[in-house]
């Protein structure tokens, strides 16, 4: 028998050599998934964690989350919206349950026009497209632009909802250094030089320019020309994620990039994060020919955002006072991220971390030696919950590093998850008191999914 | 009269998604079969709730330590309530790992080599020189897991002794004492025993073949990364030899209703004892239903039967 099947073989040959061997006496396994031969390469990394599965306790009410990233929503005036809601379908429902286009309702378009004012951008409503969450504009940009192998170059860390969908296109992922004052345009400048001179098709720069997820910093006023120039003179696109912009705690926003290059930027905006994300209402800005493509993958994916949601942040925008509400929302999460700063420096004096002036997630660096990763178990038994520092990495690092949000629980419990936290960071060092130093596990799977998902609070 | 269950599922373990799914299963298949079902998860409220409802029968789907740690099976017994599954000194006894594995000995049944290291002796006697004893003991690859939890979580294949350190502290993170045990090569495979309207069956062999060679909670719960065998491709009479020895193993450990024993058949056929489990997965891809199916038998009317058992004691 040859040892390679005949040029001539089906691509089921699989399968039927299987069906061959049962005939033979020999009788095949079961696999509990009859699809699995015809998954696509691209789901290779969807696989189950037991990261993951640990964050199934993580909504029990005896544990203290810091592991989500839902907006406190509770602080929502509900009997309002639910007048909105009530009024939307009474008088306009016959339009707001229907079809709509595949760009976005016209009237949302204006106000999204009004809202990036904030931001100093000018932009026309015909340059927006309405996406069902700022999430599906990440996924219409990387499918209009990534082919299988491209390098997307992104932020270390980064948010890991991005991440997912620059992986599921099978993209690269480069990440470049960030500090304090956000990404560092030298660094970025170096990998885009070493990158090309690789040979590499960088497609574009990923980047969360305020109160960066997870890293909690902003990119400096300064470092914005920076960045952009770099990014031109490499001929990068650049992908503005800027869900949390107007959370700022401080002063005005700065502007956003799109504001300083309308022609090489692609902003993305959200209402998740200032209003509601029950609604699934986020936006993507781009150059015309971009935003085109856009409209096109976009009718391919949904047809068309949702109407009624669409309708009723119209309503919402128009009729209540939003700016105001966005400012309840950001003294609300001023004062939880106050309580976890400072029960940070009363209780994890060993650990460092960023100070955000504004948006949910604050990063905290462990002590040489620690894995936050590894810790996770531990954390969950002592009834407090993080996202390791790995989740936001394409290359395994972030190992010593945890996200730590703020936005939902209150400053007690807050208090009371630090406190919980830094029992088991002790826990942790006392083994590696006992143990030195001690190399990552060679079991390590690079790019299992370590994050919670969206509904964790 | 058609019984009225109360499934518990969820629970604050490391295993809560599992205990979720898996009650969610024995749920709609115990209302397929007629039964009255409530599932309830263990918390605050389950107490209370259970002194109200007073069900004929309570099934704890719940792993980790909160299902398998024989606790709240006292709770049930003070409560005078009738569950189904082991009383709390088998649970005890099946939850240590170690212990687990000394009773089965003693009943005459092959059990790797294996020790029990708490992080005091390595604090105590120094990290290096334990870690170096425990290396050369048995030789690489050694398997170290925690000595109590379940799902594969925190276990460890280790090759080689620079890889030893990493497995013992990952493991700690689950509990304090990690077992360091000799690697036994051969056929892996499972063996659910269930007690069907009295009478104590021993279901056929799954045998398990997962891709990269590593049963772990990866390969557990992805569908489609293990291939499996029902029954086990064995020879009948190491079948036999397998199935008196999970009976065995279920008996000296006293255990009821149901369990999963986990053994390795070694190349000379000898079934070699893993671990015990008294509240075994019951997923769309855990190993008891596999066993079900693997008998010709229907699951409403295997875990119906179940409840009969419990119903009569």
């Amino acid at each position: 028998m040859s040892q390679h099947p005949p040029p001539s073989s089906p691509p089921g040959a699989v399968a039927s050599a299987a069906a061959g061997a049962a005939a033979a006496g020999v009788r095949p396994g079961n696999r509990l998934d009859r699809w699995r031969e015809s998954y696509a390469v691209r789901t290779a990394s969807m696989t189950a964690s037991e990261i993951r599965a640990l964050f199934a306790v993580a909504n029990r009410p005896e544990v203290v989350s810091l592991a989500g990233g839902m907006p406190y929503l509770p602080a929502l005036p509900l009997d309002t919206i639910a007048a909105i809601a009530q009024r939307l379908i009474a008088e306009k429902g016959a339009v707001a349950l229907q079809y709509g286009s595949g760009q976005g309702e016209e009237v949302l378009r204006e106000q999204i026009v009004e809202v990036m004012h904030q931001q100093r951008i000018q932009a026309h409503p015909d340059d927006v497209v309405v996406t069902t969450g700022s999430q599906q504009a990440l996924d219409l940009v990387s499918r209009v632009f990534l082919d299988p192998g491209d390098v997307v170059v992104a932020e270390a860390p980064s948010y890991v909802g991005a991440l997912n969908v620059f992986r599921s296109y099978q993209a690269r992922i480069v990440h470049v250094a960030m500090d304090a004052d956000g990404l560092q345009p030298e660094a970025l400048d170096e990998a885009l030089t070493r990158l090309a001179a690789q040979g590499q098709r960088v497609k574009f720069l990923y980047t969360v320019p305020n109160h960066h997820n997870p890293a909690g910093v902003t990119l400096s006023l300064q470092r914005r020309p920076a960045v952009l120039a770099v990014c031109r003179r490499h001929g990068v696109l650049v992908l503005e994620d800027d869900p949390y912009a107007l959370l700022g705690f401080g002063g005005d926003p700065l502007p956003a990039l799109r504001s300083m290059d309308a022609e090489n930027v692609v902003h993305l905006g959200s209402f998740s994060k200032t209003f509601a994300p029950g609604f699934r209402i986020g936006w993507a800005v781009a150059p015309h020919a971009v935003r085109e493509k856009l409209v096109l993958a976009a009718e391919s994916s949904v047809l068309c955002p949702t109407s009624f949601g669409q309708f009723a942040i119209a309503e919402y925008l128009q009729t209540y006072d939003w700016l105001g509400q966005v400012k309840v929302f950001r003294e609300l999460y001023r004062e939880r991220r106050d309580a976890m700063l400072d029960a940070l420096a009363v209780h994890l004096p060993q650990a460092t971390w960023t100070h955000p002036d504004g948006g949910f997630y604050v990063w905290l660096t462990l002590p040489e030696g620690l894995d936050a990763k590894a810790m996770l178990p531990r954390a969950v038994t002592s009834r407090v919950a993080f996202v390791p520092g790995t989740a936001f990495y394409a290359d395994g690092s972030g190992r010593r590093s945890m996200r730590l949000s703020y936005c939902f629980p209150t400053a007690e419990r807050i208090r009371e998850g630090v406190r919980r936290l830094a029992g088991v960071v002790q826990d942790e060092l006392e083994v590696l008191e006992t143990f030195g130093s001690v190399d990552p596990s060679p079991h390590e799977r690079a790019g299992s999914v370590d994050s919670p998902g969206p509904e964790l609070a | 009269m058609n019984p009225r269950v109360t499934v518990l599922a969820g629970g604050l373990s490391h295993e809560r998604d599992v205990s979720l799914r898996s009650g969610r299963r024995v749920a709609e298949a115990l209302r397929a079969s007629g039964c009255e079902v409530t599932v309830l998860d263990a918390d605050a409220h389950l107490l209370p709730t259970l002194a109200e409802d007073r069900p004929d029968v309570v099934w704890p789907v719940l792993h980790g330590a909160i299902g398998e740690d024989g606790a709240l099976r006292d709770v049930l017994e003070l409560l005078r309530l009738r569950y189904v599954g082991s009383r709390p000194q088998s649970c005890r006894l099946a939850w240590d790992k170690p212990i687990a594995a000394s009773v089965v000995r003693a009943a005459g049944i092959a059990v790797p080599e294996h020790i029990a290291l708490p992080h005091a002796t390595f604090r105590d006697l120094g990290a290096q020189p334990v870690l170096a004893a425990a290396g050369t003991w048995a030789g690489f690859p050694l398997v170290v897991k925690p000595s109590r939890g379940g799902s594969a979580l925190g276990v460890a294949v280790v090759d080689e002794p620079g890889d030893l350190a990493r497995a013992v502290v990952d493991s700690f993170a689950y509990g304090d004492t990690a077992v360091v045990q000799q690697h036994v090569r051969g056929t892996e495979v499972a063996v659910s025993v269930v007690d069907v309207d009295g009478e104590l069956r021993v279901l056929p062999a799954v045998e398990i073949v997962a891709d990269g060679g590593s049963y772990d909670y990866t390969a557990r719960y992805t569908a489609g990364a293990t291939e499996f065998f029902a029954p086990a491709r064995l020879a009948d009479d190491v079948a036999d030899r397998l199935a008196a020895a999970a009976r065995g193993a279920h008996e000296a450990l006293g255990l009821r209703h149901l369990s999963r024993i986990d053994f390795i058949v070694d190349h000379e056929g000898v079934p070699v004892f893993l671990e015990a489990n008294a509240a075994p997965g019951m997923t769309e891809t855990s190993l008891l239903p596999q066993g079900v199916a693997a008998a010709g038998l229907e699951l409403d009317a295997v875990y119906r039967g179940i409840v009969q058992s419990a119903l009569e004691r």
